[in-house]
């Protein structure tokens, strides 16, 4: 099968990253749960901030600010679901 | 016309030549943690060097039996604080290492609360890291990252991990925790290495 490069990403993943994140339901790598990411605990500190799971305490997510940029690590999330509206 | 002064530039004449580019001297010691503080009895703490051959381990006793130095050194967080003149007692890498064969050149650090971060071990290594157990005359407090915290001084702060449980010899240097999520891997302040 044939792949395409990844400017094809820009539709699907405009919409998938102008939802509220906080109602945002995740699954995590650690113990499995899936809940919404309102639930997670969140350790802010100035180096970055760490996002838990709430029920496990395994690193769901991270940021790091700096002056000019950003990275946003998803590395104990297995997948993300967003409530679409009906079309 | 300068549109750069004194005050805005940081490189003031009056400038401490012991501060690193870009950062601000501090008297109080910002805590700076990724996670719950871990509670760790030294009855239960162990140390452990992992090699490709096996593994060196002591137990609280054992660490504290150990050879210990004082160290007054300045330290510096990538959050742009610094303390000059900081001091701790510990054990040099040095002495931690006297008796392990590697032919490993790198090393992770782990931390309990599952904290990591990277290392070459020829930066950890003729006085120039320790595994530190008092502060200030003190032993270490948990938010500081007692009982035992590495103690790498030249590097940004943030590899000098808190509550150390253990160093693992790597072929290669594989990132730790913040260098995944964006910090530098290597973490030198005075060339600035803060983000990949």
């Amino acid at each position: 099968m044939e792949h395409v490069d990844g400017n094809w990403l820009a539709g699907p993943l405009a919409e998938f990253f102008s939802f509220d994140v906080t109602m945002a339901t995740a699954r995590c790598s650690g113990c499995g749960t899936v809940a919404e990411l309102a639930r997670a605990m969140v350790y802010r500190s100035g180096a970055g901030t760490v996002v838990r799971c709430g029920s496990c305490g395994h690193v769901l997510a991270t940021l790091v600010e700096s002056e000019d940029r950003a990275w946003i690590g998803f590395s104990g999330v297995s997948a993300i679901e967003v409530r679409r509206e009906p079309a | 016309m300068s549109f750069i002064t004194r005050g805005f530039s940081g490189r003031s004449r009056d400038r401490d030549e012991r501060l690193p580019p870009g950062q601000t001297l501090v008297s109080d010691f910002p805590v700076l943690s990724a996670g719950p503080t871990p509670d760790i009895d030294t009855a239960e703490w162990e140390f452990t060097i992992r090699t490709e051959s096996g593994e060196h381990r002591w137990n609280w006793d054992e660490f504290m039996a150990l050879d210990i130095d004082d160290v007054s050194t300045d330290i510096h967080c990538v959050t742009h604080w610094s303390k000059l003149g900081t001091s701790w007692r510990g054990v040099s890498l040095d002495t931690l290492f006297a008796d392990v064969e590697t032919e490993q050149e790198y090393v992770m650090a782990h931390s309990y609360g599952g904290y990591t971060t990277n290392v070459p071990l020829d930066e950890l290594l003729d006085g120039k890291a320790w595994v530190a157990f008092e502060f200030d005359g003190e032993p270490l407090d948990p938010e500081h990252g007692g009982p035992a915290r590495l103690l790498v001084p030249h590097l940004y702060f943030w590899k000098s991990a808190k509550w150390v449980r253990g160093l693992e010899m790597m072929d290669q240097d594989d990132p730790g925790f913040w260098e995944q999520n964006g910090y530098h891997l290597h973490g030198d302040p005075w060339k600035e290495e803060r983000y990949w």
